[in-house]
């Protein structure tokens, strides 16, 4: 007893108060998405807010079963995890249950359970063992190549499951491979990239190469005196254009007609506010009409009369908007940023690699979920349908949030130790 | 433990940072300074549901119910709340195919999306029980109620109107009205709109996207209720009116009768008619076309709208301005030869030569000739006799319409020197130019509305009160609008004369209407034939009872049927007998008018 107290004492207070805070937003928020008259008891399990009760309960059960762990259990645990859980990837293809046009998820009695959520966590683990190797050199280019394949073997099976929100989630690990070691100018040509992917869909892309050539005349001529400049920037401009191109006839020929509008609609391109837009507009209109303060609780009419659809999963944060308003919107932003910097603080201070990985894995794919998802409700991401973490209706979502949270707690614990 | 990469750290907070960043701005934007989606949000789930009040009932001038409401449900549909659903279900509930349903969202759609439309119009109260219970499946629609005209009579098409949907040119200028209201289009129901109409309610309820209704918007703190219409009451005599438009069946023409001592129109008829339960409703706009096509012209409001020369009758006109400008006495007489006068025959074979008293009972032309001659040798000018003859006449309500809450006068024709001078020439017309005009023939146009208030007008001796519809309306006590008294440029006491030639129309041994006479009621009438280049004469009488403190002055106009003794003088002793007796012992008589078809289908 006198060490688990001891575990209590090292446990960073931080994280775990601004996890609980935000599961009691969630499923007050959650409360008053589905909030009506008729069912007023929160203990309701016919309703969302009943259910979620049950997931938080369990979730704080699992948070507290995984302190007492000890921390070599996940790494020795990582490959093992890593393989069960490609292999339920492997097999809800095909048994899963098909729950809005993916076949990603098992349904065993009542509960419903999705790999790919679980995938996350078995992910960040293997991906933190792997690069945590002692003798590993991340220089080589057999050793980023095997790392990046953890990442898209489960990735492209999720893609196979018809679910692309979940499968784009696993390109946040590209984070963790900067922090160690990733020349930087990968990231900034893969910013540069999406940047160019943006444009090409915003603007008619001769008018696009024309402007691009235009550029490159100008920075060669500024810069005359340096010929492998010179190339350099000559070499750019052709990828550039072959990138263009090849944009523009994947997104005319290879996205379905649904994600080209999704797609579109974000842009601002298509204003099809019944269609493809419905949902984007919506959502603009409940998270505006919260103004300053919101409208209160439970007294926000766009969610709780379901004209948001998806009110208490993916888009959560609408009621936030609309019944708490610009300052409850802050309060939720600030606890994620908090959140995140957090576990990258924590992480650098960690003696082990394996746990510095993890805990970036973590923030990485926290942040992708944060950004995506608060983006796509105020129309600055397309419309993905992936959760709010510990906000978001769902048991596997919180489970599998707590899970990779608090696994990085524990690791913290033990953070003068080498794992 | 440090390594080489850790700075990297501060990039990835800034990444986080950024991000956060972009979101609070455009979070900032979204919900504090743009301030549209508020907006939005309020349309999204607030339904605005008008509640229409009854429309004010009217009745006739003795209680009797004669315009009332009966309810009537409208499908609505907000197409921007309309999601999927099975139409063929609804379809089928209203009775309606495919592709008319699809046809007509498409064109609500053009007009708004946002805003509520008309889907289906009036639906049955069965359809209606339905459509209670299973709107739900219906996203997007809703019943409202609404309120529809009903008759008790199937008289009185003209004078009461109808009410049809406002116009966009209404709806833009008026913002009392949104498309699809209803609004007072013709008759009373028109001028009367703003007392008819009430106050409409507006309820705001709250819906989800389903459709369902979530219980009324801040416990109906923005809501208003409905004000009921005021109701009406009519001067219009309803046994009367019923009881003229059987007289005139199968006939054109019309009756009006005037209260001499109100102005009140005791009944108003233009025939042929309609019914005007036929113009209400869902099969208002085809019923209407089917009316309009008529070449009868049921819409056509001959009492107010039709004019026609007044012959005969107006010779009583032309004696009074005589006597007025003194270029005769009663006592002057002038020969007649019968169909061999000159310049204008006279048809009827009596004793000649005639004083005025005897010249009105026999209705002599070249007597009323040689008396308006005088009158337009009284100057030298004929322009300024004309003037004062014309200045007389007018003083009548001639050449004018009266304004009051008549829908729709027109103002008959009499015209001014510069149509003759137009015509014949500054210099090229004199008395006899217009000789016509002694006989109520020529250029003269009046209405039948007219011709009754100038029978009114001499059975009060020189003065009348404007015609009107209104009697009184709930809870107004003010009548000043309807009770405008206007007095003639005749002297009271020349018209002594003219009512005693009248009342011999009557009892004199050769006068014109003598069959006609009705035991025990002092009745003062004058025939009328106007001649009509199109056809036969239309038979034309006026007539006032009783001869002193009259109660009753009307004009009857039965068009192509010939003389005025032979139709419309039995006509209007019917009905004078009818309204001051309450009944009519000539049975013969009625019957012979009743079955009358003189429009020939």
């Amino acid at each position: 007893m006198r060490e688990d107290r001891g575990i209590f004492k090292k446990t960073d207070r931080w994280l775990v108060i601004i996890y609980i805070a935000l599961v009691l937003i969630g499923w007050i928020n959650i409360y008053a998405a589905v909030y009506s008259e008729e069912h007023k008891s929160i203990f309701d399990l016919g309703q969302n807010y009943g259910r979620q009760m049950i997931w938080i309960v369990t979730s704080l059960i699992i948070a507290l079963i995984i302190l007492l762990f000890d921390s070599k259990f996940f790494s020795a645990f990582s490959f093992p995890v890593y393989l069960m859980s490609i292999l339920t990837l492997i097999i809800v293809l095909i048994v899963g249950k098909v729950v809005a046009g993916s076949r990603s998820w098992f349904q065993i009695g009542p509960v419903g359970f999705q790999p790919a959520e679980f995938a996350k966590f078995a992910v960040c683990l293997a991906l933190a063992r792997y690069l945590s190797s002692l003798d590993l050199d991340i220089r080589k280019v057999r050793t980023r190549l095997f790392a990046l394949l953890i990442i898209i073997v489960p990735a492209l099976l999720v893609l196979l499951e018809q679910d692309t929100g979940s499968a784009i989630t696993y390109s946040a690990f590209l984070l963790v491979f900067y922090r160690e070691g990733m020349p930087g100018r990968l990231l900034l040509i893969g910013a540069a990239g999406a940047l160019l992917f943006v444009l090409t869909l915003l603007i008619d892309k001769f008018i696009l190469v024309g402007l691009l050539i235009g550029v490159t005349l100008f920075l060669i001529v500024f810069i005359r005196r340096n010929r492998r400049r010179i190339i350099l920037i000559t070499g750019s401009l052709v990828l550039a254009i072959v990138i263009v191109f090849s944009v523009d006839y994947a997104f005319n020929h290879l996205l379905k007609p649904y994600q080209q509008s999704r797609v579109s609609v974000m842009l601002g391109k298509e204003i099809d506010t019944k269609g493809a837009g419905y949902n984007l507009n919506q959502s603009k209109i409940a998270i505006g009409s919260g103004g300053l303060v919101g409208k209160g609780f439970l007294n926000g009419t766009q969610t709780k009369f379901d004209f948001v659809p998806e009110q208490s999963t993916d888009f959560i944060f609408c009621t936030v908007g609309e019944e708490w308003g610009f300052i409850g919107s802050l309060v939720v932003i600030g606890l994620y940023i908090v959140l995140l910097i957090r576990i990258i603080q924590l992480a650098e201070r960690q003696r082990s690699i394996f746990s510095r990985i993890y805990g970036y894995g973590v923030a990485s794919i926290l942040f992708f979920h944060f950004a995506i998802n608060i983006g796509m409700t105020i129309g600055l991401a397309p419309v993905i349908g992936i959760p709010l973490p510990f906000l978001s209706y769902g048991g596997s979502s919180l489970w599998v949030f707590t899970i990779l949270l608090f696994i990085f707690i524990k690791l913290d614990t033990n953070r003068m130790d080498l794992i | 433990m440090k390594n080489i990469y850790s700075e990297r750290k501060y990039v990835v907070i800034g990444i986080f940072l950024a991000v956060g960043f972009i979101f609070i701005a455009k979070l900032f934007y979204l919900q504090i300074i743009n301030k549209s989606y508020l907006l939005s949000a309020q349309n999204n789930v607030i339904r605005i549901i008008t509640q229409y009040p009854a429309r004010g009932l009217i009745f006739d001038r003795n209680g009797k119910l004669l315009v009332y409401n009966e309810a009537a449900y409208d499908l609505m549909v907000v197409p921007d709340q309309v999601k999927k659903f099975d139409t063929l279900e609804l379809c089928n509930l209203i009775g309606i195919d495919r592709e008319i349903f699809t046809h007509r969202l498409k064109s609500i759609r053009e007009y708004s999306t946002r805003k509520a439309s008309v889907f289906e119009k009036q639906i049955s109260k069965e359809t209606y029980g339905y459509m209670q219970e299973k709107l739900f499946k219906f996203p997007g629609f809703y019943v409202q109620s609404r309120i529809l005209r009903s008759y008790t009579y199937p008289i009185a098409a003209h004078t009461f109107g109808y009410i049809g949907e406002v116009d966009n040119a209404t709806v833009s200028s008026d913002p009392y009205y949104k498309p699809g209201d209803y609004i007072g289009i013709s008759g009373i129901e028109k001028t009367y709109e703003k007392e008819l109409r009430g106050v409409n309610g507006v309820k705001r309820i709250m819906v989800d996207v389903f459709n369902r209704e979530k219980g009324s918007f801040q416990n109906g703190k923005y809501d208003t209720s409905a004000v009921k219409g005021k109701d009406l009451w009519i001067t219009i005599d309803a046994d009367l009116q019923l009881y003229a438009e059987q007289l005139m069946a199968h006939k054109k023409g019309s009756i009006v009768a005037i209260e001499p001592s109100s102005g009140e129109i005791l009944c108003l008829v233009s025939c042929p008619s309609y019914d005007p339960n036929l113009l209400v409703g869902r099969v208002r706009s085809k019923n209407y076309e089917i009316l309009e096509k008529d070449t009868l012209q049921p819409l056509f409001n001959r009492a107010l709208q039709a004019t026609y020369p007044p012959g005969s009758s107006f010779k009583l006109m032309n004696a009074l301005i005589a006597l007025q400008e003194g270029t005769t006495t009663p006592e002057v007489r002038f020969p007649c030869n019968g169909t061999a006068s000159v310049p204008i025959k006279c048809s009827h074979y009596h004793p000649a030569p005639q004083n005025m008293l005897g010249a009105i009972e026999l209705s002599c032309n070249p007597f009323f000739w040689r008396t308006f001659n005088t009158i337009m040798n009284k100057t030298r000018d004929i322009h300024d006799s004309y003037n004062l003859w014309r200045n007389h006449v007018m003083s009548f309500g001639f050449g004018n319409s009266f304004s009051s809450d008549l829908f729709t006068e027109v103002k008959g024709f009499i015209p001014a020197t510069d149509y003759y001078d137009k015509y014949f020439g500054e210099k090229g017309w004199r008395s006899m130019t217009i000789r016509s005009l002694s006989i109520g023939q020529g250029e003269i146009l009046v209405t039948p509305l007219q011709l009754a208030n100038y029978v009114a007008t001499i059975s009060n001796r020189g003065y009348y009160y404007v015609p009107h519809l209104m009697k009184s309306i709930e809870s107004e006590e003010d009548y000043s609008r309807t009770r405008v008294k206007k007095t003639t440029t005749i002297d009271p006491k020349y018209f002594t004369i003219i009512v005693e030639g009248m009342y011999n129309v009557f009892e004199g041994s050769m006068g014109t209407a003598r069959h006609y006479k009705v035991d025990s009621l002092d009745i003062c009438g004058k025939t009328g034939t106007a001649e009509n280049p199109h056809g036969k004469a239309h038979s034309i009488f006026i007539a006032f009872a009783p001869k002193d403190n009259p109660r009753i002055a009307m004009a009857v106009i039965v068009e192509n049927a010939g003389f005025g003794a032979t139709w419309a003088a039995p006509i209007t002793t019917l009905l004078i007998e009818k309204y001051l007796t309450g009944k009519t012992k000539r049975k013969d008589v009625e019957e012979r008018i009743i079955n009358c078809n003189l429009i020939g289908d």
